[in-house]
C-alpha cells in the first residue's frame, strides 16, 4: 500500500501502521535511519514516509526514537476485528 | 496504562529541542515509565533547572516548576518536605545538575530525599551555544575550549551514589526500552533516584566535534554502551570509552521524610515541654 | 495577652512567623540570625511544621518557596552575607509570585564584616539587591515586641501581596532581651492567600498569572487540582514562557506595581512629637532607641526636635516624609551604614521644595549611637 502524500499535515491514512504528526516533526531522520524493514523514506519536503506499509513489522522503534512525540504506530489489528470494522 | 500523550501539554508544542537532540528521546522514555506506574497527575510535580533538558517540565502536564540554574534539587526538596505524598521528578541537564548544581546534588543524595532525578547528559552546555560542561570529555573542542578541554569529566552515576542515592542507573537514548525501565525502578524506590541518561546534542556539541548527525551520534551510544553486568568482566583497558548501563546501585533505605514524620509522631506522643 | 516573658528579637521574630501561621523553615546557620532558625527547628515539629537546615542560603531559600508553592507559609532567616546569596531565588520568587518571608539580621559589613557587630548596610540591598524591575516589600523593627509585630505584618503582606518579604532586624535588635507581652494568636488579624475556588473556577480555566485579577492573582497549591507552569521566564497569563513585547511589559510593569499596593495597604511609620518639630530625626531598626531619647533631651532643653520612624522601609513611607519636610528646618538621618535611608529621605524632602538641610549621621563601627551622638548633632542642627 503506497504512502498517503504530505504538505505538513497530519498523515493518518485510517489503518496505516505508522502514523505521523507532521506539524511537530522536525525531520531529523531518525526514524527513517533505525527501521529495521527499511520503510521508511524521505518524501515531500523531506518529511518522512511510510513507503511499504505491508513491510512494516509494527516494531515501534520509529514511535520510541522520535524525539518530537510525531510518529505512532498502530496496534496490528485482529483479524476478526478488521472485518468487524474495530478499530483499536 | 494512559498514552503519553495524554502527559503532554499539546498546545504549546513543537518543543524547542533541535532537530534530532535526544532530550524528546528521553522525555517520552520518562513518559512511558510514568505511564507504568499510573499516578493521578496532580500527585506528580517536575522541577528542572536551566538548560536545554530543564524546559522539559513546560512540556508536561503535571505540577511544573522550572526554577533558578542547579536549583532544581532544592526548590524539590521545599515541595516534598511540605507534601510528602507528592511524586517529585527532578529533570536536570549535565551543567545544571554537576556544575552549579553539584551541591545540591550531593546533598539530596545524603538526605535519600524521595526525589527522583534525570539528569539528561549531553556532554554539554547546549542552551547557551556549546561550552564545556564537567561532563564533557578531555580533549573535546567546545566554545570555551577552543583549543581543545583540559579538563577530565565526572562519573555522575558514582558522585550520587558516593553522596548516598539510594537508587543509580545509567541509561541512553539509544535504549529507550532499558531507559524507561529504569526511570520506572527510579520511581518506585522511595528514597533518593538518580538516572543518568545519555543524550546527544548534535548542533552544539556533534558538529563541533565531528561526531556525525544524530543518527550517528546514536549509534556512537549503541557501541560504546556496556551493561554493568558485561561491564564486569571486562578489564579497565578494555572499559576505557564506554558507558556503563544499567542499575549500578540499589539499595534502599529510610527516605528522608519518613524519617522526618517519625519525629513528628514522637514528639507527638511525648509529653511535650521545650527540648534542652 | 500571653504572660510577659524576657525574649530576644529574634525569639520575637520567630514567636511572630509562627502566631502568622508559618508552618515550613529553611534555614542555614548565620549570626546574628541563627536563633530564629534553631527556635523553629524546635517548635515546627511540635505544631505539624517542617523544619530544614539546607546545605547553603542559596539551597534554603529555593526550599522554602517550593513549599510554598506546596501551599505551605514559608520563612528563611539569614544575615548579610547569606542574604546575599539568597538574592537570585529572591527575584525567582518576585518573579513567580511566590509569597515568602526573608529575616535578614543585619550585621556589620560589608563581607564578612563583623558577624556579632551591629549595621544596617543591608537597606539598598534589600530593596534592589536581586536583578531587574522587582517588587520586594521590607520591614524594620524598632523594638523586640515589634519584630514580632511587623514580622505578622510581613507574613500577611507576602500572602495577600504574593510578594517576598524582608524583614530587616539588625544585631541589636536579633539579640537584645526586652520584656515583652506578646497577643494570643488567636486575636491576630491573619491574611492567607486567596486560592482559586473549584466551584468557580476550572482547572482548565485557572489563569495563575491572571493580569486583570485584583489585587494580585489567585495561588493554587501543587497538588490541589489545579495544575499549571511556574517559571522564572518571562511568562504569560498560564504561566509559559513568552518573547512577546506586549505580554512581556504587561507582566514586569504589574509586578513592579506590586509596590504601590504595599504603599496603599503596608505603609507603618510612628511619629513622636512631629507636629512641630523644627529639627526632625528619621531612624529605624536599632537606632529609633537612642533616637527617641536625644529627642526627648532635646525637647527638655527646649528644642522643637521630633522623631519619624519608618517601620515599612519599603516602600519608604516618603509622602509623609514630603509633609513633614515643609515644617522641618532640619533632617537628621542617623544609620548604621553611610547613608542609604537617606537617599530616599533627601529624593522626597527635596521634592517638596522646602529649604531643609538634610543630614546623615552615619556610623559604621560596629556599633550603635548614643544618644548623646544624635543630641550633639540636633543642637549642632541648630548653629
Amino acid at each position: 500500500m503506497r504512502a498517503q502524500g504530505n504538505d505538513g499535515h497530519r498523515q493518518d491514512g485510517g489503518d496505516l501502521p505508522v502514523q505521523f504528526r507532521y506539524e511537530w516533526c522536525k525531520k531529523c531522520g531518525i526514524c527513517i535511519a533505525f527501521c529495521p524493514r527499511k520503510v521508511l523514506a524521505k518524501g515531500q519536503k523531506d518529511y518522512p514516509e511510510l513507503t511499504d506499509a505491508e513491510r512494516c513489522a509494527r516494531c515501534k522503534l520509529c514511535e520510541l526514537m522520535c524525539p518530537d512525540f510525531a510518529v505512532t504506530v498502530a496496534e496490528r489489528q485482529r483479524p476478526q476485528a478488521a472485518a468487524e470494522g474495530e478499530t483499536k | 496504562m494512559p498514552a503519553i500523550s495524554e502527559y503532554l501539554r499539546s498546545g504549546v508544542l513543537p518543543h524547542i529541542w533541535c532537530p534530532g537532540c535526544g532530550h524528546g528521546i528521553i522525555l517520552a522514555a520518562i513518559l512511558r515509565a510514568i505511564a507504568r506506574v499510573d499516578p493521578p497527575k496532580d500527585e506528580v510535580v517536575v522541577v528542572s533547572g536551566i538548560g536545554c533538558a530543564s524546559r522539559a517540565p513546560g512540556y508536561l502536564d503535571f505540577n511544573t516548576l522550572h526554577t533558578t540554574h542547579g536549583r532544581a534539587l532544592a526548590f524539590a526538596t521545599g515541595i516534598k518536605l511540605a507534601k510528602p505524598n507528592m511524586r517529585v521528578i527532578v529533570i536536570t541537564g549535565d551543567g545544571d545538575a554537576a556544575a552549579i548544581g553539584g551541591n545540591h546534588l550531593i546533598h539530596a543524595a545524603r538526605r535519600n530525599i524521595g526525589i527522583t532525578t534525570i539528569c539528561f547528559n549531553n556532554s554539554i552546555y547546549g542552551m547557551t551555544g556549546g561550552q564545556y560542561s564537567p561532563l564533557t570529555p578531555v580533549g573535546a573542542t567546545a566554545t570555551t575550549a577552543p583549543y581543545g578541554h583540559l579538563e577530565p569529566s565526572f562519573d555522575l552515576c558514582e558522585l550520587a551514589r558516593a553522596s548516598g542515592a539510594s537508587f543509580v542507573a545509567r541509561g541512553t537514548a539509544y535504549h529507550t526500552n532499558a531507559l524507561t525501565d529504569l526511570v520506572y525502578q527510579a520511581l518506585e524506590n522511595k528514597g533518593f533516584s538518580f538516572v543518568e541518561a545519555i543524550s546527544q546534542c548534535p548542533v552544539s556539541y556533534g558538529r563541533r566535534n565531528k561526531l556525525g548527525d544524530a543518527a550517528a551520534m546514536l549509534t556512537w551510544q549503541k557501541e560504546h554502551a556496556v551493561n554493568v553486568r558485561a561491564a564486569a568482566k571486562l578489564s579497565p583497558e578494555e572499559l576505557q570509552g564506554k558507558v556503563v548501563t544499567g542499575v549500578l546501585h540499589n539499595s534502599p533505605r529510610q527516605e528522608y521524610t519518613d524519617a522526618y514524620a517519625e519525629l513528628a509522631a514522637r514528639l507527638s506522643q511525648s509529653k511535650g515541654g521545650r527540648p534542652a | 495577652m500571653s504572660a510577659a516573658r524576657l525574649i530576644q528579637g529574634n525569639e520575637a521574630c520567630a514567636e511572630g512567623a509562627l502566631a502568622a501561621g508559618c508552618r515550613f523553615f529553611g534555614g542555614y546557620p548565620i549570626t546574628p540570625s541563627t536563633e530564629i532558625a534553631e527556635m523553629m527547628a524546635a517548635r515546627l515539629p511540635r505544631v505539624g511544621g517542617k523544619f530544614i537546615q539546607m546545605e547553603d542560603e542559596i539551597a534554603s531559600m529555593a526550599a522554602i518557596i517550593g513549599a510554598s508553592l506546596a501551599g505551605l507559609k514559608v520563612m528563611t532567616a539569614t544575615s548579610g552575607p547569606g542574604f546575599s546569596l539568597k538574592l537570585e531565588n529572591v527575584g525567582f520568587a518576585a518573579m513567580c509570585e511566590v509569597p515568602c518571608v526573608i529575616a535578614n539580621v543585619q550585621r556589620a559589613g560589608p563581607s564578612t564584616g563583623g558577624p556579632t557587630a551591629v549595621g544596617q548596610g543591608d537597606i539598598m540591598q534589600a530593596r534592589w539587591g536581586t536583578h531587574g524591575d522587582h517588587p520586594t516589600v521590607a520591614f524594620m523593627p524598632y523594638s523586640v515586641r515589634d519584630s514580632f509585630d511587623l514580622t505578622v505584618t510581613g507574613f500577611n503582606c507576602a500572602e495577600e501581596l504574593r510578594v517576598p518579604v524582608v524583614i530587616l532586624l539588625d544585631e541589636v535588635i536579633g539579640h537584645m532581651r526586652e520584656r515583652v507581652e506578646l497577643p494570643d494568636p488567636a486575636m491576630l488579624s491573619i491574611i492567607d492567600r486567596r486560592r482559586p475556588d473549584p466551584s468557580v473556577t476550572a482547572p482548565s480555566d485557572y489563569l495563575p498569572y491572571d493580569h486583570s485579577a485584583e489585587p494580585v492573582p489567585a495561588m493554587a497549591d501543587f497538588g490541589s487540582g489545579y495544575r499549571y507552569h511556574v517559571t522564572g521566564l518571562h511568562h504569560n497569563e498560564r504561566g509559559m514562557p513568552t518573547g512577546k513585547a506586549p505580554e512581556i511589559d504587561r507582566l514586569v510593569r504589574r509586578l513592579a506595581a506590586k509596590m504601590e499596593l504595599a504603599r496603599e495597604k503596608y505603609l507603618l511609620y510612628e511619629e513622636h512629637e512631629t507636629e512641630d518639630a523644627e529639627i526632625l530625626v528619621i531612624a529605624g531598626g536599632s537606632p529609633v532607641r537612642p533616637a527617641k531619647r536625644a529627642v526627648r533631651m532635646a525637647r527638655e532643653a527646649g528644642i522643637r526636635a521630633g522623631l519619624f520612624v519608618p517601620r515599612t522601609i519599603w516602600p519608604f513611607p516618603g509622602d509623609r516624609v514630603r509633609e513633614l519636610a515643609r515644617t522641618a528646618r532640619r533632617i537628621i538621618v542617623p544609620e548604621l551604614n553611610l547613608g542609604q535611608m537617606v537617599l530616599e529621605v533627601e529624593r522626597y524632602a527635596y521634592s517638596s521644595g522646602a529649604p531643609v538641610k538634610i543630614e546623615s549621621l552615619g556610623r559604621v563601627d560596629g556599633e550603635l549611637f548614643t544618644p548623646g551622638q544624635i543630641y550633639t548633632a540636633i543642637q549642632e542642627a541648630l548653629l
